[in-house]
């Protein structure tokens, strides 16, 4: 662990200098999702350096801490008092930052069933494309006061800002969790899991991989074991090491060739009618896609089956890599774009080519 | 507060309201277009009734297509508009303005679609936020947040308002339980925001929506979540001598590792008017009720009982009782959901609160809300979502005797501003709208106002949307700020302002 350090306002004068010459930023943390989104561009602001705990109250379920903390680290904080992260987020690397994780606004296999990155996020100090420091929403779990900027930051990119201290709020690791699993087709598994989720069973992870329906329980021990004798199927041996895998991408389906796209749809949508090999997450509603096909058919039946495509990981990122937007949707985005960051110096490009 | 005497910040035109009128008309019916005052009066405030104003007219179209032709027919000729659900909401955010449109959602109350297998409902502003949970029961499902006007109040408002409930510790407020809106913008154009999946691509729209208190579009159509109905349900109470014990209690059930369903506090003046009101079985003597609701599967709530008996026993609870049935736990959830109406019996009127704090600093700031009713010569009877650190003191007064309503604002605004000084929020569920508007220079600075400008700018670029409420000019927050050093009474001027 290296040191904690405030350097928030080294920041502030990069970013106002930067806009001041309408000179784009690149926002660089520990580079471990350096492959997300479109070719970054402009002159690297590192902002890992920025780093610590700031609080951390476990009976009030909140931690702060500057982005710049290496996600392991509030992990490993939280795990000393039996607490956790709910979603679950993807590390991609042993360098991942809590201001990286929460700008990708990416969710682990647990999202359908406890919320995404965004769901918990209670507030954040941004640094605007002005350069002014600003503190929005706060360290409690119900705050109306003012527009929800926090979670606008999320997933944005670094787009709006930059972020240098973010409140989430944290969950009990629950007491007991338990892996069951089917060898079942991926229709009759996509079935299976939406069928289950629609009753009140202490699900916490459901995914088709490699013609095995997976399904995590988690919750008190007799609870999980009702629910499980319930449910029946086998317990497989990796267990919860399946679920880590699957959430760091480290699975052998990852490594097969061709570009990752990543396919939000309704959880329950049949398989769709793509040639690649697929696993499903999410309890359907996250599908990974292996594929030498061309974007627009993916994207095309993404969005015929009420959901979109993302090129996660490969491809060509200079063209778009994220879903197209209806074009009175993209003029929005552009206003919203323009009244954080007039200049358009914070990652431009990143996210589309127009913000 | 000030809310009696609230300014309105905005240049206002001049307006034929005949001739605005026959232009509606081009596209909604007549008698959907209203015109006379005592037509336009039920129309004259929201659930914050200490402040009223008649709109110029109201329109309460029926079709998404009426709704953007109101939209553009404004904008073009600058008219503010001002939409309004069940007009339940607690902060005046449906307020009319005297110069603008009054746009009624009440007309769109139908369930559009449920999906069983994906579980979601489609459904239009005006649905009652129970009506949603009743049309699918029959599937075993229900919609999660249950704010205490469930019965009146609409899931645009829910969403405009980020509405919250008494379940929200464990199951979320309404930005975590809404998939997707349809929107109209003040230009009158139709957006889709969020998705039927569980993310859209682009910026999180959908999350800004929750709470923009209709400023930033018109809602027309919400995709909600459904959630499977909990087997079992069971509750607990527990009684304290001290109300500080018993937050230090709240404490140490969430360090156990348990999320209750509900746990909700109560202190003695409260217990006393909801007893009073809906013979719970609330223990009179007590300092502090705690009500402790877990749910789950049948085996995990025995389980998650049994350590939350423990953990009150073990944590200052002079009585613990659980109920026997589901009789008896609806009878001990009545008497807290009663609480208002229960404590508007026993005092002409009363005001609402709604600040949200860190709940270990719970003792202090009770203390500071008990010299505040003393020095203000009020009663205050607090009741709390203790879970989730989300206070409502009920400030009682009587607006007949001249100068309580003011003086019950008055102290309003400093338990407000108590919360702040605690790391807390002026609002928790209820909004900002005009009530607390004063309150928003206390807990943001000029910059972050400034940028909650820009942002409406980007979607509103006139400002036709609900003008004046919300957000604070920084004219309007140096005047009070000025106003307040008058006074020599400038809140916490050393306070970090977030």
């Amino acid at each position: 662990m290296m040191h904690d350090s405030d350097i928030a306002e080294s920041f502030q004068n990069a970013v106002a200098e930067a806009a001041a010459r309408a000179q784009p930023v690149q926002i660089v943390g520990g580079g471990s999702k350096v492959f997300y989104g479109r070719e970054p561009e402009g002159a690297p602001l590192s902002v890992g350096g920025h780093r610590g705990v700031v609080s951390y109250e476990p009976t009030e379920l909140v931690i702060t801490a500057r982005s710049g903390t290496p996600l392991a680290d509030i992990e490993s904080v939280l795990a000393e008092r039996g607490q956790t992260l709910a979603f679950e987020p993807p590390h991609f690397g042993p360098s991942a930052t809590l201001g990286g994780t929460i700008a990708c606004g990416l969710s682990g296999p647990r999202r359908p069933y406890v919320g995404a990155a965004r769901d918990f996020v209670l507030g954040m100090r941004i640094i605007n494309g002005s350069g002014a420091a600003l503190k929005f929403g706060g360290q409690v779990m119900k705050n109306v006061a003012g527009y929800d900027v926090s979670r606008l930051m999320v997933g944005a990119l670094g787009t709006l800002g930059v972020l240098t201290e973010v409140s989430l709020r944290v969950a009990p690791r629950p007491r007991l969790e338990r892996t069951l699993a089917w060898e079942v087709s991926a229709g009759d598994a996509i079935a299976k899991m939406n069928e289950w989720a629609g009753q009140p069973l202490p699900l916490s992870a459901a995914a088709h991989a490699d013609g095995v329906l997976r399904v995590r329980l988690s919750g008190s021990p007799s609870g999980v074991e009702a629910a499980g004798r319930r449910l029946g199927g086998e317990e497989p041996d990796d267990g919860e090491d399946f679920w880590r895998r699957l959430r760091e991408h480290d699975l052998p389906f990852f490594a097969l060739p061709g570009t990752l796209w990543r396919i939000s749809l309704p959880a329950g949508q049949p398989p769709l009618d793509l040639q690649g090999s697929w696993l499903i997450d999410w309890g359907g509603a996250q599908r990974w896609l292996k594929t030498e096909t061309q974007a627009l058919p993916v994207r095309r039946e993404a969005a015929a089956r009420g959901g979109h495509a993302t090129q996660f990981r490969g491809g060509e990122r200079t063209a778009a890599v994220f879903h197209e937007l209806p074009a009175p949707l993209m003029t929005l985005h552009r206003n919203v774009k323009r009244a954080f960051d007039p200049k358009g110096i914070l990652n431009p490009g990143r996210l589309y080519a127009e913000l | 507060m000030n809310a009696s005497q609230q300014a309105v910040e905005r240049t206002s035109s001049d307006v034929d309201v005949r001739d605005l009128a026959a232009v509606l008309r081009d596209s909604l019916p007549a008698y959907s277009v209203l015109v006379e005052s005592d037509e336009r009066r039920p129309y004259e405030c929201d659930g914050l009734t200490a402040v009223r104003e008649l709109p110029l007219l109201v329109a309460l179209p029926e079709t998404v297509e009426q709704v953007q032709h109101v939209l553009r027919t404004c904008c073009q000729r600058g008219v503010p508009v001002v939409a309004r659900g069940a007009g339940t909401g607690l902060s005046g955010g449906a307020l009319p303005l005297a110069d603008g449109v009054l746009l009624s959602l009440a007309k769109f109350n139908r369930i559009l679609g449920v999906d069983p297998v994906n579980r979601t409902a489609r459904v239009q502003p005006g649905v009652r936020n129970l009506a949603i949970s009743e049309a699918v029961s029959h599937l075993g499902l229900y919609y999660a947040p249950d704010p205490s006007s469930q019965i009146a109040c609409s899931i645009g408002g829910n969403v405009a308002e980020n509405a919250g409930g008494l379940h929200c510790l464990k199951y979320g407020l309404t930005v975590h339980n809404v998939l997707e809106v349809k929107i109209v913008t003040v230009e009158g154009e139709r957006i889709t925001i969020g998705a039927q999946a569980l993310d859209a691509p682009g910026y999180d729209l959908l999350a800004l929506m929750h709470g923009s208190e209709g400023l930033l579009g018109v809602i027309v159509e919400v995709t909600v979540k459904l959630l499977p109905k909990p087997e079992a349900a069971k509750v607990l109470m527990a009684s304290f001598d001290d109300v500080e014990v018993a937050s230090d209690a709240v404490a140490a059930i969430i360090a156990s590792g348990i999320i209750p369903g509900g746990l909700e506090m109560m202190d003695n003046p409260a217990i006393r008017a909801a007893e009073d009101f809906a013979h719970a079985g609330y223990p009179l003597e007590a300092e502090a009720i705690l009500l402790c609701e877990l749910d789950g599967t049948p085996e995990e709530v025995d389980e998650q009982i049994e350590v939350v008996e423990r953990v009150l026993r073990t944590h200052g609870a002079t009585a613990i009782h659980t109920a026997r049935d589901d009789a008896e736990r609806l009878r001990l959830w009545s008497g807290r959901k009663s609480a208002f109406p229960a404590v508007g019996r026993i005092s002409p009127d009363y005001y609402c609160m709604d600040g949200t704090i860190p709940r270990r600093r719970l003792g202090e700031v009770l203390r500071r809300i008990g010299e505040l009713s003393k020095t203000y010569e009020l009663r205050i009877a607090n009741v709390f979502h203790a879970g989730d650190g989300n206070l409502h003191p009920l400030i009682l007064y009587d607006a007949n005797q001249p100068g309580e309503l003011e003086r019950a604002e008055a102290c309003g605004g400093k338990i407000l501003e108590a919360c702040v000084e605690a790391g807390g929020t002026i609002t928790g569920e209820h909004g900002v709208g005009v009530e607390k508007i004063d309150q928003m220079c206390v807990q943001f600075g000029g910059a972050e106002l400034e940028q909650f400008h820009a942002l409406k700018r980007a979607f509103d670029a006139r400002g036709l949307l609900n003008p004046g409420k919300a957000v604070p000019t920084l004219h309007r927050c140096a005047e009070l700020g000025r106003m307040h050093v008058h006074g020599g009474q400038l809140p916490f001027p050393e306070l970090e302002r977030f």
